[in-house]
This record gives C-alpha cells, sequence and structure tokens, in this order.
C-alpha cells in the first residue's frame, strides 16, 4: 500500500488485513506496551488545512506509537495563509524528508493531487477532502462493527448499516458506503432529499427519505454531523423539524433490535442529529470509535511504512 | 536415525522423533528448573507457539500443574522489517501471570542466525523484566550471526547455508515432521 486516498481503493483483503493487523496493535496497546518500534526513523507529517480534533490526535498518537517522528502542519499559522501553494508547502516537505503525509483539505481531491503530482515520493494518506471521501473513518467504523457484531473476525457480510443525516456534506458518508460493500454489508442511506448528493441513486446502497421505516433490520445506525460550516443555502426549514424527522432519540433507539450498535463520526451536535440521552447510552460506541481510530491509523501506518518502499 | 549426510527433500524427523524429542525437552526443562515452579513459557509464532503449547501439556503431565503457555510475536522487532514489504502481525499472548520475575523460555521450531530471538528478547522487555530467559528450540541447524545459543535443543542437524529446514506440525501442515530441502 504506497497510499490510501479512497475506501474504493481497498479490495476485501486489503481492508481485512488492515483490520487484522488493527487488532493486533489494539492487544498490544491492552497489554500495556505503549510504544512499537516498526516507524522507528521515519517522519510523518500532519498536514491539516481544515480544523480536526479527533483525526489529527489519532493520527499523531498512531504515528508516535509505533515510533515515527510526527510534524504537524495547521495551515492556520503557517505560510498558507501568506498564500502559499499546496505544492509549494508540498516541496517543503519533500525536502524535509517526509516519509508520509497524513492530510486533510477543504478542496475534494487535494490528496490525489498530493499523491500523484510527483512533488513528494513519500505515501499519502487521506485524512478527509472536502465533500468526497475520509477513508480511515470508515475503517474504524468497519473495525468498531465488527468488533461488536461479528466477534472481531472476517468481513461484514449480512450487517444491515442505516447511515442518517447530512450525505450531501459527508465524506464519511461515500467512503463508508464504498468499504462496508466491499466487506459484504448493506447500507441504506436516510436524509432529507435536499442533503443527498447529486447522483446518489448510482450508489451502491438504498436510499430513503424516511428514517422511521429504515430502523428496523438495522445492525447498526450511523448519525453523521449537520455540517453547518458548508452550508449556505437553506436545506431544511428548522433544526427543530430537521431533529424531529431525522434526529436519533430515545424513542426511535427502542425501536431498533436489541444489539443493534448506535454511531457517530464525532462530532456530535447534539439535540440536532443525536439527543443527549442517545448519544450516552449503552447502544452508543461513539467513544470506542474514536480508540479504535488510533488502532486503524497505526495499521494503516505500519502497513504503508513498516516494510520495503519497493512494492505495493 | 539421522545420517550426517543429508540428500535434499528428506524427512530427517518424523512425527514419533518429533513428540520423543518434545517429551525428552519437558523433562530436561523439569529439571533443570528444579520442578518447573515459576516457569511460563512464551511460543514464537506460528509453529514456535505451537511447540510451547505441546511443551506445556507435557511438563503439566509431568508436573501434574498446569504451565502458564504464551505467544510473543517479534514482527515489528524485526532487524529486517524493511527488507520486505510490511508483514502481517501475529498475536501476542501473555499468561494471566505475566512475565515479570517469572523463568521464561522462549520457544522456537528452528534455530538459525539468531535474530528472530534477539528480536524475541527486545519484544519480551516490553512486557516486563523476567528473572531469568532460557531458548528452547526444536531444531538447531547451525550458521548463527549474533551471540545466541539454545538451552535446550530437540535435535541438532549440521546443515549447508543452501539447505532449508522445512518443519510440519498438525496444527498447520496436517502432518508432523521435519524435511531439509536443497534450496540450491
Amino acid at each position: 500500500m504506497k497510499h490510501l486516498l479512497s475506501a474504493a481503493d481497498l479490495s476485501r483483503d486489503a481492508a481485512l488485513q488492515i483490520l487484522d493487523t488493527a487488532k493486533q496493535l489494539s492487544l498490544a496497546t491492552e497489554q500495556g506496551v505503549g510504544k512499537l518500534p516498526p516507524l522507528r526513523g521515519r517522519t510523518v507529517v500532519n498536514l491539516f488545512y481544515e480544523d480536526s480534533t479527533r483525526t489529527r490526535i489519532s493520527f499523531e498518537a498512531a504515528a508516535k506509537r509505533l515510533s515515527a517522528d510526527v510534524i504537524n502542519f495547521s495551515a492556520v499559522g503557517s505560510s498558507v495563509s501568506k498564500g502559499e501553494s499546496l505544492k509549494d508547502t508540498a516541496l517543503t516537505l519533500e525536502a524535509m524528508g517526509a516519509d508520509a503525509v497524513v492530510i486533510r483539505h477543504n478542496s475534494s481531491g487535494a490528496p490525489h493531487r498530493l499523491a500523484n503530482a510527483g512533488w513528494i515520493s513519500g505515501g499519502v494518506v487521506n485524512a478527509g477532502d472536502g465533500t468526497h471521501e475520509h477513508p480511515t473513518q470508515a475503517l474504524l467504523d468497519a473495525y468498531t462493527l465488527r468488533d461488536h457484531l461479528r466477534g472481531g473476525q472476517g468481513d461484514l457480510t449480512g450487517l444491515r448499516v442505516t447511515i442518517v443525516g447530512d450525505v450531501l456534506h459527508s465524506r464519511v458518508a461515500r467512503s463508508n458506503v464504498l468499504l462496508l460493500n466491499t466487506l459484504g454489508a448493506k447500507v441504506c442511506l436516510v436524509a432529507p432529499p435536499t442533503l443527498l448528493p447529486y447522483g446518489v441513486q448510482d450508489w451502491d446502497c438504498e436510499v430513503s427519505y424516511d428514517l422511521d421505516a429504515c430502523l428496523e433490520g438495522a445492525d447498526a445506525v450511523m448519525m453523521l454531523r449537520v455540517q453547518r460550516e458548508r452550508m449556505n443555502a437553506a436545506y431544511f426549514p428548522t433544526s427543530h423539524e430537521y431533529s424531529n424527522r431525522y434526529g436519533l432519540n430515545v424513542t426511535r433507539m427502542n425501536r431498533l433490535s436489541p444489539d443493534a450498535v448506535i454511531m457517530h463520526p464525532g462530532p456530535m451536535n447534539r439535540g440536532m442529529e443525536i439527543s443527549a440521552d442517545v448519544a450516552d447510552s449503552n447502544r452508543s460506541v461513539i467513544v470506542e470509535q474514536v480508540a479504535n481510530g488510533v488502532s486503524v491509523r497505526m495499521a494503516v501506518l505500519y502497513l504503508m511504512l513498516g516494510g520495503s518502499e519497493s512494492v505495493k | 536415525m539421522t545420517n550426517d549426510f543429508l540428500p535434499s527433500g528428506r524427512v530427517v524427523l518424523d512425527a514419533s522423533d518429533i513428540s520423543r524429542a518434545l517429551t525428552r525437552l519437558a523433562h530436561e526443562i523439569v529439571e533443570r528448573t528444579h520442578g518447573a515452579t515459576n516457569l511460563t513459557l512464551m511460543g514464537i509464532p506460528t509453529r514456535g507457539a505451537t511447540l510451547a503449547h505441546r511443551l506445556g501439556e507435557k511438563i503439566s503431565q509431568i508436573q501434574g500443574s498446569p504451565v502458564p503457555v504464551g505467544a510473543i510475536d517479534i514482527t515489528m522487532y524485526r532487524d529486517d522489517l524493511r527488507l520486505r514489504p510490511a508483514r502481517a502481525l501475529q498475536p501476542t499472548t501473555i499468561p494471566p501471570e505475566g512475565i515479570e520475575g517469572r523463568l521464561v523460555i522462549l520457544i522456537d521450531d528452528v534455530l538459525f542466525s539468531g535474530r528472530t530471538i534477539r528480536a524475541a528478547l527486545d519484544a519480551l522487555s516490553e512486557h516486563g523484566r523476567p528473572e531469568i530467559v532460557q531458548l528452547a528450540v526444536l531444531v538447531d541447524r547451525g550458521h548463527r550471526e549474533l551471540p545466541i545459543r539454545a538451552d535446550y535443543v530437540g535435535k541438532n542437524l549440521p546443515t549447508s547455508r543452501a539447505e532449508k529446514i522445512q518443519v510440519n506440525l498438525v496444527e498447520h501442515d496436517g502432518s508432523d515432521e521435519v524435511r531439509i530441502e536443497n534450496n540450491a
């Protein structure tokens, strides 16, 4: 694995290898091994053009636990605010000897450009690009689902996952639809018509406008954040109406099958897409998702940088 | 049963030879550890871990009390990690007793360059500080590249570097045997 740009790049075997590796790495952490040696002497750059709490900290923790040197770069407080282009920033990182660049960018396709323009020789990990993809989030979601519903082994054949909310602006939804399909799960997207992207009917999943119709039979419900910062038009009348029709509250939670889990990629708008009672209930695996994120990102970095560089 | 001269593709230990070697190793371990109290066996995956379980059972039968058995994956501690594509990780299991202050015996199928054992010692030290660490192997084929030797050896097999030792175990390969193959 040279780069990780899209969940679509992962075959079933490649995805399972990442999940299995993540499992062993999380066991090592449980056994109290704080630091593992495989990336000693390697440099990982976190290149963040957009705000992030979880993902940046998670990648930083993952790289450090594997003994890599970590350089954190955020657009605020850097030469980007003086107008430096992605290319010039990339050339700077290359000159500093970055072995891998973890990039988050507000433009869809920026990681692809960085990986394929010939600016840098290291690997590129997409940590979220615009409204396009967020493959490590999809991997940690798959890991969490597998851990809870499949005993931490094999793929996700037969699982039914309902993804609810702002699909239009969600890179998490797109990556999840791709990866969950690869692993054999069935996905149902639920959103108001205004929050579904153009061309969604061609995605490999069901699409519905009615949340209540999609709760029965679901093994997991994944709530998406309403991304107000990307909304420059009126997508729904009021937040009250949105949360009435598409929010997950206790009444809806109680209609789920007994072992169904509730997920959210974070950050949550409590009271909007998910009620506080639901977010804090014992059905919710939201905090676990964060912990699993570190293991999954360790696995990705290990598989990218742990071996020789020449091979795919 | 082995000759000093070993033609290629030849079985050098069959199932009963392996079983006898393990029984002898179990007795030696009990004798030299003065009754195997405080003993923990740590196998190196994959086949070393399997052998550790077999040895553990034999020692338990001799002693009449169970011996803690675990596995220690060395993948991330290898010195040739960068020479090949990233490798899959194997499970590490630490018995509930832990390894702190215990007499740990590392178990592997074949002792060759000694680099695996070096890596295992590093991996082990991440989990605690054993009182003593010893090494038991089914086959010692020579050609050491590091100052490491085994405390318990099932069978010494003088080999040339061109030869390959293949250890097959029922759990993984369907049969118990050790073969020598000529790689040249």
